[in-house]
This record gives structure tokens, sequence and C-alpha cells, in this order.
């Protein structure tokens, strides 16, 4: 058994579309950040997997993830300081109760 | 060809995303689910070692595993009780969910599978060194990626500061 591309991508693919549902179906707003950083962190894989195959000599798919997770880094504070926030302000972090933007 | 060793390596790894990546979006407590994405990152930079982006696998445990899942277990320690259900899904909820999930994985599934013979084996790559990382990062030729990393440290900076800012106690 050779372990190609495809057995790389699947769970990256996995990830991603298990981050669709729970972005979906999660009404805290944590939980949504997580199935976030999973759809992320799919993608990332995706972009050091094609990079791997297909143009092993080069490292622009790694510098793209690279990049990639810093800014994610900066997202989930910013993010997460918002939603602390919010709970300050409203008692929880659901995201039906959050209906208006001045609060 | 691979060695018996490294299939069972890849078996173990790609099981662990599979499960941890669902169970982390399922589960009812908060604080299991942000253990089982921690999980989830760990068995990505597997992944990452198993393709010789050394450097970056030490990103992602540093970065992701060690930064942002500590991140997370504070914000839901200070935004809900432990221990605390997250209420019962709705059929509703749930059904869209899976439909945009199912199409996803149908739509990606399907074009992969077709287009997978074009990247047959591994290729054969030395791990990139970190002096080269490092000059390839700091230069400002052609192919250089300086201005990227001047950008994303002016983009911390802000971040830190607009964290700081909003999450504040007024």
């Amino acid at each position: 058994m050779e372990i190609t591309a495809l057995y790389y991508l699947l769970p990256a693919l996995f990830m991603f579309c298990a981050g669709v549902y729970g972005f979906i179906t999660r009404k805290n707003m944590i939980a949504m950040l997580i199935s976030l950083e999973l759809m992320l962190n799919g993608v990332d894989m995706n972009f050091v997997i094609f990079n791997r195959f297909l143009f092993p000599g080069s490292m622009e798919g790694m510098y793209f993830t690279l990049f990639a997770i810093g800014i994610a880094a900066a997202e989930t504070a910013v993010a997460i300081a918002i939603i602390v926030n919010l709970f300050r302000s409203k008692g929880n972090v659901d995201v039906t109760g959050l209906n208006e933007m001045k609060f | 060809m691979e060695s018996v060793g490294s299939i069972i390596m890849y078996a173990v790894v790609a099981l662990t995303i599979v499960i941890c990546s669902v169970l982390a979006v399922t589960t009812r407590k908060i604080l299991r689910s942000a253990t089982y994405l921690l999980f989830t990152l760990f068995a990505t930079a597997a992944i990452y070692f198993m393709l010789d982006y050394e450097f970056l696998g030490g990103v992602q445990i540093a970065v992701y595993a060690g930064g942002i899942v500590v991140l997370f277990v504070f914000a839901i320690l200070l935004t809900s009780r432990p221990g605390h259900d997250s209420e019962k899904l709705t059929s509703r909820s749930r059904r869209t969910g899976l439909v945009a999930a199912v199409a996803t994985a149908i739509v990606c599934g399907w074009s992969l599978c077709s287009r997978s013979a074009l990247m047959a084996g591994l290729p054969q790559m030395s791990n990139p060194d970190m002096k080269l990382i490092g000059a390839r990062l700091l230069s400002s030729d052609a192919g250089g990626l300086l201005l990227p990393f001047e950008a994303v440290s002016v983009l911390l900076l802000a971040c830190i500061i607009g964290a700081v800012v909003i999450g504040r106690r007024r």
C-alpha cells in the first residue's frame, strides 16, 4: 500500500466538514469559534499537502500556512476578547440572544 | 511502497483526526470540545512531521496547541459554569448542518478523487532547514517574504492593542 496525497487530503476534508457542521449547529459562540478553528486547520493542511506533493522544491504552501497560523492566533485573541466583553454585558454567550449591534 | 510502521503511524493519526474532529463538534460539554480540538491539532502537527515539514509542525504545536487552546480554555472557564451541558440540538439545525457538511464533503471529495491521479507518490524532498526558512522569510528579493512578515507583525501589534481595549473593564 502506498500513501498517496489523497490519504492525507481526505482527513483534512473530513475536518473541514466537521467544522462546517459545528459552525451551523452550535449556539455557543466559543463552540462556534472552535469549529472555525477546525475549518481553518483543515485548509492549512491542504496547503501543506499540495505543496509537498506537487511542488516539493518550493516552500510557498508552508509559508502560507505559517502566516495563516499567525493570523489565526490574532483572530482568536480578538474574537475571545469580544466574546468575554459580550458575556460581561449580556450574561451569556449564546448567539440566539444577540440580535442587536449596540448593547 | 511504504514501510509497515509508517502505515500504522498514518492510520493512527488519520483516525485521531477523524474521531476527535467529530467529537469536538458533537460533544455537549464545551470544555471537552476544546480538549478534542487540542487532540486534532496535535494530530495535524503529526501530519506535518510525517510530510517532513518539521518547523511547521513545531509552530503548529507551539502556537495552536500551546497558545490558542489555552486561550479557549480560559475563555470557557470565564464564560460558562464547569459541567454545564449545552442545550440539546433541535432537529432542524442538525439537519441543516448535516446537509451542509455532507454537500461539502461530496463536492470536494468527488473533485479530489477524480483528480488524485495527478499526485501519485510522495516525491523526494529534503527537510527545509531553519537557515533556509529564515533567510527566505526575511529577504526582500524576488520571492522573499519580508513584506508579509512585517505586515503580520503590525497585525499582531494591532491585535494586542485591540484585545486589550475590547476586553478592558470600563
